[in-house]
């Protein structure tokens, strides 16, 4: 039995997914929407890249759902919960959660990285792996082969899977194999979905099939493995791209709209705002912030029941604080573009007609914007997610005991100046990063060509 | 000995097909004048010769021959020699065409460096003399300035010498001035013909103007939907035209004689360029339709005089008969005045300094005063910059006035705050110039024509059910109110916003130059509509415009605007027939006319004046060839002709 544990983020990012799909479903009615987004789902690139995204935000979600297991019965007590909050990821991962090492080992090694005095022995030796390689027993001699085994038999999981998808697809749609393949089949570039899908396929299986005998991407410095790091850190970029986008969107519209149309001392007052925001330099402003909400967290501990509440809440401070400062970019786009609408001659039509000022902004200025505002969405995201590693490394990030790219990277620092170097980490942060800011804007540069009005035709 | 010849030119992109196959020569020192609807593909032909096609479209067969060697074989680097060295180019829009951070001299320089061994200051000289040659005062100075210190005139201006600069035989001017105002449009085109003359330089001119190609040109080609339809000398072509397409173009001018009935429109629009043809590519349009124009296309038959035209019909096409209309549609004079506008100011302040303060005012209304009657239509007309748009949106409280009084119905506006103004809107509503910019492109027809009425809670509750017949007043079908604005053409658009604006009942309908986006044909469409619309809803107009043509055709009442005042008004016959001041006289002068006739008024020289530095005393006297001493003095009191007709001028008669 387990107890439900749902946190502020979890809330937000479900709320979030929720208005997604509700305004899909909005979209899905509106002609001029519904042929731009047709034209992204035309594009092989954009659904390459989507489906990879997809990837990561379906591990985010499995991230996202939050319990606290209960301990075991005692007599005579009521039912007590573990005070570790765990997610339905670390579930699945137990494994790889669980099984930590003393200390660094290096990606599918079989001894640790440093050299201990070993019991009944004056030497200092390389240990064997607790977890790492257990398996083989004391015949090493066959660790290559093993391997080479578990990544076929990987590949031929990964493998089966995909064509289980593939023709089950086919079958729904009534298309041939290989016809489907082809970019544009049955109006979507479903033949790209399914080619970026094998890579992640075969990716996934030889990541499980190693990762029941191995440490894939090795131990870091307290013996965690790396693989779990990585897959854990997913979430906490995912949240800081669209909560932040969230916090700022509104507040960037808003602004970016008023100052544009109403003009006079209202623009005054947002342009000076915005001025006076972006002339302070970002890091040191967000920092001020995050010390401040520090302090505010560490003086109030009854607030928070568990630790992971407690990193959660600075994670939501950062976004909101990163959200406040962040918006001046777009509300100035907002403003220049809706100077020019202002002036166009159906703007001044409804003014003939005694349309109200909110009443115009809402019907004509909004719905004009609408392209310049998903633009921005989209290539704010991987901005941000790079922003959080760079808080994080510079230390005014989130939480030390969240886990994020940021913190990994933090952590390499150090890592890096060893001798012998330690580069896993810091290799698999960087891979996993590179993967979804370089799928976040290749998706966002189609969605950018699919709703600029000077490129379609 | 032609000095150009295009043969089968044919241009695609991708499956349309903008030029598709067209022939001509152009002689040595002729004129050639390119005439046809937007869409026709005269300015793809242009770029098509001079190799400068945007990159999707492609040359796909024919040749282009320059002083006998073909341009299309040429490579990259011969063809920069040829442009502007061989074939000058001139384009529509003055303000764009131009670099506005580089100074005239170095444009010109530029052109001068490319094509002839001058440097320097011999480059500067010579930019210097051709200044002066198109008719540039004090050249010297103009070389420093930039761009932005021009009129749109004086740009143009440049533009030709820019164009002058590599000595080219041919020179291609593309709409040269369409985007210019009339007075300055006769000064440019006298300018080009002058050039053509003393240099012997051939002219091929684009034009939708039959006015200016009437003032131009030696010979007429007229293009429709990619191809020549009619190729004439000028005087065979305006004394009969021999196409179907071509005799309606010239019906569907609005003019004096046309007034009161309706003008000839041609039904439908130009065909799309990826439409394949099977016969004749005017038969859609066509009132003279036989059996044979679908099946085959049409090859050319020389009528005689070298006018020849791709039609089956035998002889030259019937004139167009006018239909007769009901009569003129203006309500009698006398009644109370609808609107009744006094003293009208808007002054746009110019703010200085770190503290903003107003330190003069751009005075681009400045004490107007005109009346208008209920179911009349008083034109408003001037050039560009002048006020007159200025002047409708303030009478319309969409701009609010610096001072002076607008009444409507006897209700005093200005002082109204716009709650207050709310219901009074309905009587008075507006369309606008650019038809494409007039309709939110996110919302449906019928959302964009109930809007109005919602917000004027006009026709309670069920201004859905309402729209269907505002289409059909004006000439769309019900069924269309699902559909989005980019579905519609630029004529249908602007029935869309006519139709908005008739939802809400007004009695009082400011129209800015409805027609001066459109086509011949379909602004006939328009004013036709526009006339029905009086007759039935007793609607009054003010129309604000500057071609005198619509104007003769349509309005009761004139008003002259020149620098922010009314200069001179009247009936439109008074205004029309006899013009006394002497503004009004050099802007009917300078309306290149169909017939070819000049007239003896002299041509407006130099610009309209900054309104936020009027000249003092009578605003026109710099320009005006009557002024003297006492003109400078004090502005003009008004002197009445008689009960309607008021000039400002001391020196009228």
């Amino acid at each position: 039995m387990i107890q439900p544990v749902v946190l502020w983020s979890d809330a937000l990012l479900f709320v979030l997914i929720a208005v997604i799909v509700a305004l899909t479903l909005w979209a899905r009615r509106q002609d001029a929407l519904r042929a731009a987004w047709a034209r992204v789902l035309k594009d092989g690139v954009a659904m390459a890249a989507a489906t990879v995204l997809a990837v990561f935000v379906l591990i985010g979600l499995l991230d996202s759902l939050h319990y606290r297991a209960r301990l075991p019965d005692q007599p005579g007590t009521t039912a007590r919960y573990a005070v570790e909050v765990n997610s339905a990821l670390d579930a699945l991962l137990s494994d790889l959660r669980l099984r930590a090492e003393k200390t660094y080992s290096a990606p599918l090694a079989t001894h640790l990285y440093a050299k201990e005095a070993l019991e009944n022995s004056t030497q200092r030796e390389f240990p064997r792996l607790k977890h790492g390689g257990a398996h083989l027993g004391q015949d090493l001699s066959n660790r290559e082969f093993d391997i080479a085994i578990r990544v076929s038999r990987g590949c031929a999981g990964g493998l089966v899977i995909w064509l289980l998808l593939a023709t089950l697809w086919c079958r729904v749609r009534g298309l041939e194999l290989m016809a489907s393949l082809k970019v544009g089949a049955g109006g979507t570039a479903s033949g790209a979905i399914f080619i970026t899908l094998l890579p992640i396929l075969l990716l996934f299986g030889i990541a499980i099939s190693l990762g029941g005998g191995y440490h894939v991407f090795g131990t870091d410095k307290v013996g965690q493995d790396v693989l779990y790091l990585s897959l854990k850190s997913i979430r906490t970029g995912l949240l800081i791209g669209t909560l932040t986008t969230l916090v700022m969107l509104p507040v960037a519209v808003l602004l970016g709209i008023l100052a544009g149309y109403v003009g006079g001392w209202v623009d005054d007052l947002i342009q000076y705002l915005y001025t006076t925001l972006s002339s302070i330099p970002g890091v040191l402003l967000i920092a001020a912030a995050v010390l401040m909400m520090q302090v505010i967290i560490d003086t109030h501990p009854q607030w928070f029941a568990t630790s992971a509440e407690r990193a959660d809440a600075r994670l939501l401070a950062l976004c909101l604080i990163l959200g406040m400062t962040s918006w001046t970019g777009v509300a100035r786009l907002l403003r220049g573009e809706t100077l020019k609408l202002r002036e166009l001659e159906f703007v001044q039509a409804a003014q003939a007609f005694g349309v109200g000022r909110f009443a115009i902004m809402r019907r004509h200025i909004l719905p004009n914007l609408m392209h310049i505002v998903l633009i921005a969405l989209v290539m704010d995201f991987s901005g941000l997610v790079l922003a959080e590693a760079v808080l994080s490394y510079v230390g005014v990030g989130v939480d030390p005991s969240t886990i994020s790219f940021g913190t990994m990277i933090n952590t390499a620092r150090m890592e890096l100046a060893r001798e012998p170097m330690v580069w896993w980490s810091l290799v698999a942060a960087f891979g996993f990063m590179f993967a979804l800011v370089l799928a976040a804007n290749l998706f966002a540069d189609a969605v950018r060509d699919a709703f600029d009005p000077r490129s379609s035709v | 000995m032609s000095i150009l010849a295009v043969k089968d030119l044919a241009i695609h992109i991708g499956a349309a097909r903008p030029v598709d196959g067209i022939s001509f020569d152009i002689a040595a020192g002729e004129c050639y004048a390119l005439l046809g609807e937007s869409g026709c593909g005269k300015s793809m032909t242009a770029l098509g010769i001079m190799r400068l096609l945007p990159a999707a479209a492609q040359v796909t067969g024919g040749a282009v021959g320059f002083e006998g060697g073909d341009l299309l074989a040429l490579p990259e680097s011969g063809m920069r020699d040829i442009r502007g060295g061989g074939i000058g180019m001139i384009f529509q829009e003055p303000a764009t065409s131009l670099n506005p951070v580089l100074t005239v001299g170095r444009q010109i320089s530029e052109a001068l460096e490319l094509h002839t061994a001058l440097r320097g200051a011999a480059a500067r000289a010579r930019a210097a003399e051709l200044l002066d040659q198109v008719g540039i005062p004090d050249p010297l100075r103009r070389l420093d300035e930039y761009p932005f210190q021009l009129s749109g005139g004086l740009r143009q201006r440049v533009m030709i010498a820019c164009a002058l600069a590599g000595e080219p035989r041919l020179l291609i001017a593309d709409e040269p001035t369409t985007a210019l105002d009339v007075t300055i449009q006769a000064q440019v085109l006298d300018l080009l013909d002058e050039l053509r003359r003393k240099q012997g330089m051939a002219l091929f001119l684009i034009t939708h103007d039959l006015g200016v190609v009437a003032r131009m040109a030696d010979r007429v080609g007229v293009m429709y939907a990619g191809q020549l339809v009619e190729e004439a000398p000028r005087e065979a072509f305006f004394a009969q035209p021999a196409h179907p397409y071509s005799v309606r173009l010239f019906a569907a001018l609005p003019d004096a004689e046309r007034r009161g009935g309706r003008l000839a429109t041609i039904p439908g629009s130009v065909p799309a360029a990826d439409v394949r043809h099977e016969g004749c590519r005017f038969v859609e349009r066509c009132s003279e339709v036989m059996p044979e124009c679908r099946s085959a296309p049409p090859s050319w038959r020389d009528v005689d005089g070298g006018q020849r035209v791709r039609c089956f019909l035998p002889g030259a096409a019937p004139a167009v008969a006018a239909e007769v209309g009901a009569g003129d549609t203006a309500m009698a004079a006398g009644s109370t005045p609808l609107l009744e506008v006094k003293d009208l100011q808007v002054h746009f302040p110019i703010r200085r300094g770190i503290l903003q303060r107003a330190v003069g005012a751009v005075r681009a209304v400045d004490g107007m005063s005109l009346r208008l009657m209920p179911g009349r239509t008083l034109a408003l007309v001037g050039e560009s910059g002048c006020g007159k748009t200025t002047a409708g949106k303030a009478m319309l409280q969409l701009l609010r006035p610096t001072a002076g009084s607008v009444q409507l119905d006897g209700v005093e506006l200005t002082t109204r705050s716009s709650n207050e103004l709310r219901p009074l809107r309905a009587k008075m509503q507006m369309v606008f110039q650019d038809p494409f910019a007039s309709l939110n492109p996110r919302l449906r027809i019928g959302d964009i024509i109930a809007e109005g009425m919602q917000a004027l809670k006009v026709g309670a509750g069920d201004a859905a059910a309402k729209v269907g017949p505002l289409l059909e007043q004006v000439g769309l079908r019900a069924d269309m109110v699902t559909r989005y604005p980019h579905e519609f053409s630029g004529g249908q658009r602007q029935r869309i916003a006519i139709a908005r604006a008739l939802a809400v009942n007004p009695q009082l309908l400011v129209c800015d130059e409805p027609t001066s986006a459109l086509d011949v044909s379909v602004q006939a469409q328009i004013l036709n509509l526009l006339s029905d619309l009086q007759r039935d809803l007793k609607l009054a107009y003010l129309f604000i415009t500057h071609n005198i043509a619509v104007v003769d055709y349509l309005a009761h009442d004139v008003a002259v605007m020149y620098l922010g005042r009314v200069v001179e008004r009247g009936t439109a016959e008074e205004v029309l027939r006899q013009p006394r001041h002497p503004y009004t006289k050099a802007l009917l002068a300078a309306v290149p006319r169909v017939d070819g006739a000049r007239s003896e008024v002299p041509k407006l020289a130099g610009d309209m004046p900054s309104p936020a530095n009027p000249p003092a005393g009578c605003h026109f006297h710099p320009r005006c060839p009557l002024a003297d001493e006492s003109c400078r003095r004090a502005y003009p009191a008004e002197t009445l002709f008689s009960a309607t007709h008021a000039v400002r001028c001391i020196k009228a008669v």
